[in-house]
């Protein structure tokens, strides 16, 4: 393996920047990766050599005419989730309905990445529609955690934290509706950042559920993921949900953090979200990092958040209320898959999205359609969202207690492939601990805790902060991150193991 | 429905999920209702848990952040040209996207 796909996003931007190495070396290096090793991850539904090594030189050519980087991210290579639309390669989200389109338009975190002259590697594997915990409700088949090849990566966005834990790529995009982004970053020991809703423009993200959706940055430090955020973030006209304000300085907050000083800090430790049902090795971790945050000054308190116990029941009625929605899209005329099976449209419609989508996409389309069905509204749909407005009020009476609030990031470390695939509740259950800050719109991330002492498998440290509070979030991320790694003695992505032929 | 065809868990039955199926316009088989019948009933039987929280005087929310509606100068901006919005059309003719017969023989 190449050194250069040893290195963080930080260093390799260095390097690119003082003209040591590349853009075309680097981009060439995690291709090589890519080509080596992907074969046994999947983490790729497809790969644009020839567009990244182009971006790649453009790069190269700009700083050989002494003109200043377009970015602090400016040659170093990314994966991008397959969620978000890009002219130059397939957008599939995952699912037969889509395969080989090609979006006559860049998504804004797209357009955002090419003019920060980011080399987009190619585009990763994902649940469908991003519905699941574990990649393996993509239509194109499992990707395989690097820590473990019979194991899952997490999901929706497993695909593109696997690139990371393999060293295929420094940085990702992923999106989070429920945990998306989290929980696969606590199942491959990786960072993955959640951003408040509104933080980061939703224009050409396929939607799951628009209230719910958001994509961020993914990475194998905190530093890296903070440098990525404030690339795609900030207001976009393209989308009317987009917060007009100025982005958080996480960069600035990260350095600051790395410091390792978190007095004056309070961390609230979320009651409901602790103790039974998570592993011993899970719960071993969050409290060793606990430890870990009072050594760096911070003060620990136990906040109560009652109604996050139904979080759970609540999302996966609005979720599927809005999918159903969202997917009706899926007509068969003016793009995507058309199964000619049947005279009328209405018949063409059916056959195509019976043939186009997946089981998992079936069951949460039927039961949206169930919760918002006339007679059983009220019940379903219309009590979900006032028990969302409790999550909400939970959030805010605690983060008047505590800066931030601190959780595992799930319940387990990553499962056997093949595990929970045929039992859908199980599945959800993956998402107790992420589901809360998605209904509430808040931000939260996941970095990584150690590894669980029963199977060697990494954990995750969830912190949640207030809507726009991420400054305070990467601060308090980078501090344990730092205090973990000089607790080990070496940064926690040299504990990753190669990928096993 | 009748007793016959409700399900162990009473919440759903493989009729309703067939009907539903028909109103989302998917073709499901009988081997996928037979599945997906005691999955959503399950399922269901789990997100009624809602129902145990009192939530009578609680206003909705739908959406995270407190929204406006947004305006935007009436002004023309480049957009999409005919030819890119038929380029993904499963089929496309004289410019436009071409469709199945939509109404039936007696309509």
């Amino acid at each position: 393996m190449s050194e250069l796909t040893r290195l963080t996003a930080a260093e390799l931007a260095q390097k690119i920047h003082s003209r040591e190495v590349s853009a075309v070396e680097a981009a060439q290096a995690h291709l090589d990766r890519i080509a080596a090793v992907d074969e046994r991850v999947h983490a790729f539904l497809h790969v644009g050599a020839e567009a990244a090594l182009a971006s790649a030189a453009l790069v190269d050519e700009s700083l050989d005419a002494d003109t200043p980087p377009a970015s602090p991210l400016a040659g170093v290579p990314l994966a991008l989730k397959d969620v978000l639309t890009t002219t130059d390669m397939p957008t599939t989200v995952g699912s037969r309905i889509l395969e080989g389109w090609r979006p006559p338009y860049d998504a804004t975190v797209t357009a955002k990445l090419r003019a920060a002259g980011v080399t987009i590697l190619g585009k990763t594997n994902m649940d469908e529609f991003a519905m699941g915990s574990s990649t393996e409700y993509s239509a194109y088949g499992p990707t395989h955690n690097p820590w473990n090849l019979d194991r899952i990566p997490g999901g929706s966005g497993g695909g593109s934290a696997a690139a990371l834990a393999a060293f295929e790529a420094p940085l990702a995009i992923g999106t989070d509706t429920g945990g998306s982004i989290r929980q696969p970053a606590a199942m491959t020991g990786t960072v993955g950042v959640k951003p408040t809703y509104g933080g980061v423009s939703r224009y050409g993200l396929v939607a799951c559920a628009s209230s719910l959706d958001q994509a961020g940055p993914c990475a194998r430090t905190v530093l890296d993921a903070a440098l990525l955020h404030e690339v795609i973030a900030g207001h976009d006209p393209l989308d009317s949900t987009s917060i007009d304000a100025p982005v958080p300085a996480v960069v600035e907050a990260a350095r600051r953090g790395a410091e390792g000083d978190l007095h004056g800090l309070r961390v609230g430790v979320v009651r409901e979200l602790t103790g039974e049902g998570y592993q011993a090795g899970v719960q071993e971790n969050f409290d060793a990092a606990l430890r870990e945050l009072e050594k760096l000054g911070a003060e620990v308190v136990e906040v109560s958040a009652p109604h996050f116990q139904y979080g759970l029941a609540a999302y996966y009625l609005i979720l599927p209320s809005e999918v159903s929605s969202n997917l009706a899209r899926f007509d068969a005329m003016r793009y995507g898959l058309r199964v000619d099976k049947g005279a009328s449209a209405e018949e063409v419609m059916a056959a195509t999205r019976e043939a186009g989508f997946g089981p998992e996409v079936k069951r949460r389309i039927i039961l949206g359609t169930y919760a918002l069905s006339s007679g059983y509204y009220d019940a379903y749909y219309g009590q979900a969202q006032k028990v969302r407005t409790l999550i909400s009020r939970d959030f805010a009476a605690a983060f008047e207690q505590a800066d931030v609030l601190v959780s595992p990031t799930a319940p387990t470390t990553a499962f056997p492939i093949g595990d929970k695939v045929d039992d859908p509740l199980a599945m959800y259950l993956n998402d107790l601990a992420t589901i809360p800050t998605n209904l509430a719109g808040t931000t939260a991330m996941s970095v990584p805790s150690g590894v669980a002492a029963e199977d060697g498998l990494p954990t995750g440290l969830q912190i949640m902060a207030p809507a726009l509070g991420e400054a305070v979030m990467y601060r308090v991320g980078a501090a344990y991150e730092a205090a973990r790694d000089a607790a080990d003695g070496s940064p926690f992505a040299t504990r990753i193991p190669e990928v096993k032929r | 429905m009748s007793p016959e065809s409700s399900s162990a868990g009473g919440a759903i039955t493989r009729d309703e999920v067939a009907h539903l199926a028909r109103l989302s316009r998917l073709a499901v088989t009988d081997a996928e209702l037979d599945v997906f019948a005691g999955q959503l009933d399950v399922i269901l039987g789990a997100v009624a848990r809602v129902g145990e929280v009192a939530a009578e005087d609680i206003p909705p929310t739908s959406h995270a952040v407190p929204l406006e509606n947004v305006f935007r100068p009436d002004e023309l901006r480049p957009g999409l040209t005919q030819e890119q919005a038929l380029s993904g059309a499963p089929a496309a003719e004289d410019g436009r996207f071409r469709v199945p017969q939509i109404l039936g023989e007696e309509q």
